[in-house]
């Protein structure tokens, strides 16, 4: 049986899939993918169901060593710096791990979250149906918790298929979209329109339960204590500092804060992606709004594989390589503080 | 037709939920409502619904927005939700053992003496209970009970615990809780129960659902720790009553 031997992984990094829905009513939270675009992507790259498991690797840097035979595998999400053995690794691309051979991928540039999606899925225990982690319900296979160096992904040997990139919409700095509710009458209009006037951060205490948001204080009418209700992804719910948390897969099923607003559920994954610092805005829309780019992300999902295209030439790789910035030293000015202690680690050599 | 009840809000969280509000305070009557729309969403599916979470006071829908828009969903939700609650047909009673005061409930002495009684006085009212799983949430298993005498009521605590254990049972508030996770809790602990109500490997993974009854009876911490091994091994200990 070929694996992938996890020889260095950062924290916040473990397996999920498209989640496990249908126990809410059991307090158990469906958890998945913090960007669910990037996973179908990763996944149509290699051939697999679009919501097969990945790995979910976190901002940090990671290398996975191919063992008894060839890997095929693909990297979305967050760019980042990925060689396999020296070979550059270009984003959105497909690419085999010869067998000893390591992938090693350096800290995320621009986002938080890279999919790495390995040709016939993660063999696992599904539970729920689904292969996600969630530590502290004690699910998740083949590790019930984040991955850690040492551990071990069986996986399918590497099939002939040509390697392949996928043409994903272009990246947009546009507003997070949300729809009001459903406890916006806990707050007053001059307070709603704060919260969309203004400019928001991402705090670094965030996590795969909830995004703390930095920004100016929003006030309650009357009070930060409501009887418990239901949560979704994307619920922006306020306590009592007034300081927004935006509850993500890994959220509690239930909270007992004002919720002002949700985040529309087509851009939940391109928040996900907002790195800790990095400023944003958000937009009210309609639900009619909201729920037609529901359904245009629907039909995104669904037409992926059309968006497959062969990787025919050179040429083609070096643009690649040069538009992710990871052409060897060539790392431009702008990134090179965040960039080049991080290449370091990443370049101590393949192992 | 009988009379219909007063409507639901219905409130958008996001463009695939809809949260039906029956009341913002916790309330009976609500709740039953809650657990009545519930059912009679499972006995006769709306297309495009995905999962229902029932909670105190709202039932929160989960639906594929590629299936149905939220104005024809909101629609078909309210004619359901105003036809009078039948009276349930079974309901299920447990009754969950649990061990009181000392280490396995750090608060009950705190709890009897801001209530001006004593530690024998707070379990007798917590154990004459009658309660019901109003909704399960927050984490597996953390089944929230109606129920819980006047007498018992108080605030939560100022400052949450960071850690409590798994199978705590507290007060908190107007509520009582059996706790299935250790796990972060604002709330007064009173005792602890070897009884999963969530347990993988084990058929069925959950032991309760919203809207069954369940009754406490004491026990001593010798009789714990025996259910405890008991439990780990897959055993129910709460014991099901027919009623």
């Amino acid at each position: 049986m070929s694996k992938l031997v996890i020889a260095s992984i950062g924290p916040a990094s473990s397996v999920q899939d498209g989640g496990r829905p249908g126990a809410q009513r059991y307090g158990l939270v469906p958890s998945g993918a913090m960007d669910r675009l990037a996973l179908a992507a990763a996944n149509t790259l290699v051939g697999n169901e679009p919501f097969t498991a990945v790995v979910e690797v976190g901002p940090f840097g990671a290398k996975f060593t191919a063992r008894g035979a060839a890997v095929r595998v693909a990297l979305t999400g967050a760019p980042r710096n990925a060689d396999i053995a020296g070979r550059a690794v270009a984003p959105d691309t497909s690419a085999t791990i010869a067998d000893g051979e390591t992938l090693t991928l350096g800290f995320a540039r621009g986002g938080a979250f890279s999919y790495l999606a390995i040709e016939g899925g993660i063999s696992g225990e599904p539970m729920f149906g689904s292969l996600a982690v969630n530590a502290r319900a004690g699910l998740g296979s083949p590790y019930p918790r984040p991955l850690q160096a040492g551990d071990e992904l069986p996986a399918k040997a590497a099939s002939s298929a040509a390697e392949r990139r996928i043409e994903l919409p272009a990246a947009t700095d546009a507003p997070i979209r949300i729809v009001w509710g459903p406890q916006d009458d806990e707050f007053t209009d001059e307070t709603k329109k704060l919260f969309v006037d203004s400019e928001w951060k991402i705090s670094a205490t965030s996590d795969r339960m909830g995004y703390r948001l930095e920004g100016p204080t929003l006030k309650h009418l009357h009070g930060h204590n409501i009887v418990s209700d239901g949560t979704v992804n994307g619920s922006l719910q306020v306590p009592g500092n007034g300081q927004p948390i935006v509850l993500m897969p890994d959220r509690g099923t239930s909270g007992g804060y004002p919720k002002i607003a949700t985040v529309i559920s087509a851009d939940l994954g391109r928040l996900a992606q907002i790195p800790a610092g990095h400023a944003f805005r958000f937009r009210a829309v309609s639900m009619a709004e909201a729920q037609a780019e529901a359904r245009k992300f629907a039909e995104l999902l669904r037409t992926l594989p059309d968006r497959l295209r062969a990787i025919e030439s050179v040429d083609l790789n070096i643009d690649a390589l040069h538009d992710a910035n990871v052409a060897g030293h060539a790392v431009s000015a702008v990134d090179a503080g965040t960039w080049h202690a991080v290449s370091m680690a990443d370049i101590a050599g393949p192992d | 037709m009988a009379a219909t009840l007063p409507p639901p809000r219905l409130l958008p969280s996001g463009d695939s939920a809809i949260t039906v509000e029956f009341s913002r305070n916790i309330d009976d009557a609500a709740n039953r409502r809650v657990l009545a729309l519930d059912r009679a969403l499972a006995a006769e599916p709306i297309a495009g619904i995905t999962e229902t979470v029932p909670t105190y006071r709202s039932l929160l829908v989960h639906y594929d927005p590629v299936q149905i828009g939220f104005d024809k969903l909101g629609e078909k939700i309210l004619a359901l939700a105003q036809l009078p609650v039948p009276a349930t047909t079974k309901t299920r009673r447990w009754r969950i053992p649990v061990v009181y005061g000392g280490e396995h409930g750090i608060d009950l002495e705190d709890v009897a003496k801001t209530l001006n009684t004593t530690p024998e006085e707070i379990v007798a009212r917590h154990v004459a209970g009658d309660y019901r799983v109003a909704m399960i949430g927050f984490t597996p298993g953390w089944s929230y009970l109606s129920g819980l005498a006047d007498s018992l009521h108080m605030p939560r605590r100022q400052n949450p615990r960071l850690l409590t254990p798994a199978g705590t049972i507290s007060i908190g508030g107007v509520q009582t809780g059996v706790q299935c996770l250790a796990g972060p809790s604002g709330w007064h602990l009173l005792g602890r129960t070897a009884v999963r109500t969530y347990q993988l490997h084990r058929d069925p993974i959950f032991l309760l659902e919203p809207g069954d009854n369940v009754t406490f009876t004491p026990v001593d911490a010798k009789t714990f720790a025996e259910q405890d091994r008991a439990a780990e091994a897959g055993e129910f200990i709460a014991e099901q009553i027919t009623s």
